[in-house]
């Protein structure tokens, strides 16, 4: 059962606002008592998922989900799509654009890290269709009383 | 000579106040903040995601990017504050934005790698 669900708009390579939909997720959280390591964890995926849709995807849409034993969040675009969804899993490949890179992305760390504070994590995206971020944080993330 | 830590029993504690001091920096925002901040790590990096991989929370970032997706990142890392380097001013939105988040952000002449020297010297671990 979906105990909250919410939705934000993500405009494509608007680096002005990028990350603020991250940012109110996590103060979601914050307000209403979460972990603070689950909500790290949902921030940094949240945004890593965020900046990748910004920097490569189209017409993007992120939504939180706060299920009784987990977090789920979904980043989904209509972008150009991942040619090579293992290779963009590598840490350090990156196709960032120099103007990216001058803002301090393209490390080529955004899928694995998002990999790394999760439960669960798939990428479902093809050449032409877009792509899809589901994002699993298994956790009891309400804070003990 | 000012001392810079605070000792409790045998530990040193320092906090962005002593921060501000050692590296002779302006304070940009969360200026409230200062005095009750301890800063027990300290990373430096101009890579965001490596930030958002090895950062541990509440360490005290150092970083030459003054765009407000650093803010960000300290944001969604939890780190405790940024310091920017090479007197580099950050533009009003971004110190605005650190404002709004809480979150203390400096300014230093001093360049990256003299900035870490300061800090490291005064016995911070890298975070």
């Amino acid at each position: 059962m979906t105990l909250y669900q919410r939705q934000f708009a993500i405009r494509e390579m608007d680096f002005t606002h990028a990350g603020e939909a991250s940012v109110q997720v996590k103060n979601i959280l914050k307000n209403i008592g979460a972990d603070p390591d689950v909500i790290r964890r949902v921030a940094i995926t949240a945004y890593e998922a965020e900046m990748n849709a910004v920097m490569y995807g189209l017409n993007g849409l992120m939504t939180l989900e706060l299920h009784e034993d987990h977090i789920l969040i979904i980043v989904e675009d209509q972008g150009p799509g991942i040619p090579d969804v293992d290779q963009a899993m590598v840490e350090g490949y990156s196709t960032a654009t120099s103007q990216m890179r001058e803002m301090g992305f393209g490390a080529g760390m955004g899928l694995p890290n998002i990999r790394r504070n999760s439960t669960e994590f798939r990428v479902i995206s093809e050449p032409g269709r877009g792509t899809r971020l589901e994002i699993v944080i298994q956790a009891a993330w309400r804070k003990q009383q | 000579m000012t001392d810079f830590t605070v000792k409790l029993e045998n530990e040193a504690l320092m906090f962005l106040r002593d921060v501000a001091a050692i590296l002779d920096a302006e304070v940009l925002s969360g200026d409230n903040h200062l005095d009750n901040t301890a800063v027990a790590k300290i990373t430096a990096s101009d890579l965001m995601s490596s930030v958002l991989a090895f950062a541990e929370p509440g360490a005290l970032l150092i970083t030459g990017l003054v765009n407000v997706q650093v803010i960000n990142t300290a944001e969604v890392a939890g780190l405790s504050g940024v310091i920017f380097v090479q007197g580099v001013r950050p533009h009003e939105s971004v110190i605005k934005k650190a404002e709004a988040a809480s979150l203390p952000t400096l300014l230093t002449s001093h360049s990256m790698y003299r900035t870490c020297g300061l800090l490291f010297g005064k016995g911070v671990p890298g975070a």
